[in-house]
């Protein structure tokens, strides 16, 4: 297991009679990307700023690369780079201004500084339009020119608060990639966000948070076990005349669910790959195979299995 | 309450820097520039053309082109104190409000400086903007005295100008100090604007007004004093004493006792003290200093409680917008 850069414990946080954040432990290690995800107002941002020493907890504790938030914050935010939700450029300025302007007050001596701008820019593919002002730039450029600050700051961690929103697919689909190649880096990487199915794609780990609590925790298949009880779904297609195939397959073992999703087709919920026995079965049956899937467990389905069934139970 | 580790002041020098180079080239400085340039200089141009007929009389020539006010024009001295509020408030009214809303506050305080520096740096960009329109607009008028009248200035009249010019900052600065509290007070940019315009009325033009009645009321004139055709002794006291909580007033009668050297007093002058004074005699630059002194500390005492007040606002606020 690689080194432990953020760790916390029962943190929490009131605004007036409200608890924003109750309660929350998390780890995350370096080079993992975590997801934080769950509805507007679970207390993920509240969660974010507490890190940073930007909002001061009310019980808990928190050790960021080692430095606690609240006695040492600027040690900690030398070491944490963060991208704020919907981030706010200083418009009348060039890009490399506003990077010049934050390296600076991080800290970074003058020479060194450009070289780093010109690095980060180069990277997240800004570098022809680095001298035009910010306020010519596209929602996905702004976002971009945030990762190139992450970049330029050389952080350990890199926090982003929902990086993708309101950006179009394309742009969606670029600025995960290079969130990637900064976890290839070695950095830590907190994500938040409610689009799930691009951030099931680069996460290792992901935390959904409902009203100040971390509901469940763990990788996307891990959670699926929980909360679909099964890590493995397959989509089995079968004529559709054959008649039902619900028993055959309820009887394989390993098998824990199955679903009829319209004649013919069917959901196979499993605690382990079971596409082998599957087809075994279906062939001693002499049922027609037209199709076998392995459907990767769908955040999306974890999401709202799991609020579905808070509703149930409440 | 931990002890915090760093300085605050790490980062204020180069916060500085940039709101100081931001306001040079914003083009409110150079609107509130033009105003203050076009109205000023031809106040003084006035002033200069009946200036130049009593050239021989006054040893103080020089200092009479800020204060001499001719038909139709105010003097340089009156539209200075009402265009350096108008300027302080147009530098600071947006200055942490405008941050949050260009949503660029989390992402500068998430570099490793306190909010301490931020404010400090916002506030002395201000004041050096400022300081150096100022400075550039008295250079200007010195040199156009120098033109017009022919005369160079002596070594006490510089010296006085100079303590003029620091006044006027410091005048500047609690304007810059309120605006700056409305802008962390109020998040929307108007309201700050309206606000701390709305306080430079109340201060400048009815509080005075206001010291009066009160003071008429607290103290009604006796009948020795009505027969006598003079107000009360008392009534007038502290009808001065509240005036003086106005910034407008300190401003106005330091700069007189500067500008205008036989000035030895500012309230009522009792014969007792006017004894063995020839009047109209001008004091020592020294003396004029010391009788300028209550006022220049109390401006820069109401600018330091100000920016008290706007950073224990500031360091209460959510970063979250």
């Amino acid at each position: 297991m690689s080194e432990v850069i953020i760790e916390v414990r029962g943190l929490k946080k009131r605004y007036g009679k409200t608890l924003a954040v109750d309660g929350i432990d998390l780890t995350v290690r370096r080079g993992e990307i975590f997801g934080l995800l769950g509805p507007n107002g679970a207390g993920k941002t509240t969660t974010i700023l507490m890190l940073l020493g930007l909002t001061e907890a009310d019980e808990g504790r928190i050790s960021v690369c080692g430095a606690d938030p609240m006695r040492d914050p600027l040690t900690v935010k030398e070491r944490v780079a963060y991208l704020p939700d919907m981030v706010g450029f200083y418009d009348n300025l060039s890009a490399r201004a506003n990077l010049r302007y934050t390296g600076r007050l991080a800290g970074i001596e003058a020479r060194e500084l450009d070289k780093r701008i010109d690095g980060a820019l180069v990277r997240v593919r800004l570098e022809a339009v680095a001298d035009y002002k910010v306020g010519t730039y596209s929602r996905g450029m702004r976002q971009r020119l945030g990762l190139a600050e992450i970049l330029m700051k050389g952080a350990q961690v890199a926090i982003l608060d929902e990086p993708t929103n309101g950006l179009d697919p394309q742009s969606t689909f670029e600025l995960l990639d290079m969130i990637r190649t900064l976890r290839d880096d070695g950095m830590a990487i907190i994500l938040s966000s409610h689009i799930l199915d691009r951030v099931q794609a680069i996460c290792d780990r992901v935390a959904l948070f409902n009203s100040g609590r971390i509901a469940i925790e763990g990788s996307v298949r891990e959670l699926a076990a929980q909360v679909l009880g099964g890590g493995y779904t397959l989509q089995v297609d079968t004529s559709p005349e054959f008649g039902s195939l619900n028993a055959v397959l309820t009887a394989v073992d390993g098998v824990t669910g199955v679903e009829a999703e319209e004649p013919g087709r069917y959901r196979v919920l499993a605690m382990r790959d079971v596409r082998d026995a599957v087809a075994r079965a279906m062939v001693n049956a002499s049922a027609p195979v037209l199709r076998l899937a392995s459907v990767e467990p769908s955040l999306d389905e974890i999401y709202r299995r799991y609020f579905e069934g808070l509703h149930v139970k409440t | 309450m931990s002890r915090r580790s760093g300085s605050p002041w790490k980062g204020s020098g180069i916060v500085f820097e940039k709101e100081f180079s931001d306001h040079l080239c914003s083009p409110r400085m150079l609107v509130l520039e033009w105003l203050i340039l076009l109205t000023g200089i031809g106040a003084v141009f006035i002033s200069i053309q009946g200036l130049r007929s009593t050239t021989a009389q006054d040893p103080f020539l020089f200092l009479r082109l800020f204060t001499d006010a001719r038909e139709s024009m105010p003097s340089f001295l009156s539209v200075l104190a009402f265009l350096i509020p108008l300027m302080a408030i147009g530098l600071g009214f947006d200055s942490i409000n405008g941050e949050f809303n260009r949503r660029t506050m989390s992402r500068v305080l998430a570099q490793p400086i306190y909010r301490d520096a931020l404010l400090l740096g916002k506030f002395a960009g201000g004041l050096a903007t400022l300081a150096v329109g100022l400075a550039s607009l008295w250079l200007l008028i010195i040199g156009l005295g120098l033109y017009r009248l022919g005369v160079p200035p002596s070594g006490e009249e510089v010296a006085r100008g100079f303590v003029f010019l620091c006044i006027s900052v410091a005048y500047g600065g609690f304007w810059l100090a309120l605006a700056m509290l409305c802008s962390v007070v109020c998040r929307s940019p108007a309201t700050a604007a309206l606000s701390a315009l709305g306080a430079w009325l109340l201060l400048s033009l009815l509080w005075p007004l206001m010291a009066g009645f009160i003071a008429g009321m607290v103290y009604p004139s006796n009948e020795v004093a009505v027969l006598l055709g003079i107000p009360n002794p008392q009534q007038i006291g502290l009808q001065q004493m509240l005036s003086r909580l106005s910034p407008g007033t300190l401003f106005g009668e330091a700069v007189v006792g500067m500008l205008q050297p036989a000035t030895r007093t500012f309230g009522v002058v009792f014969a007792s003290q006017a004894r063995g004074a020839v009047v109209g005699a001008p004091l020592s630059f020294g003396q004029s200093l010391l009788l300028v002194w209550p006022q220049l500390t109390g401006l820069i005492a109401g600018t330091i409680s100000l920016f008290a007040i706007s950073y224990m606002a500031f360091q209460r606020q959510e970063v979250r917008a």
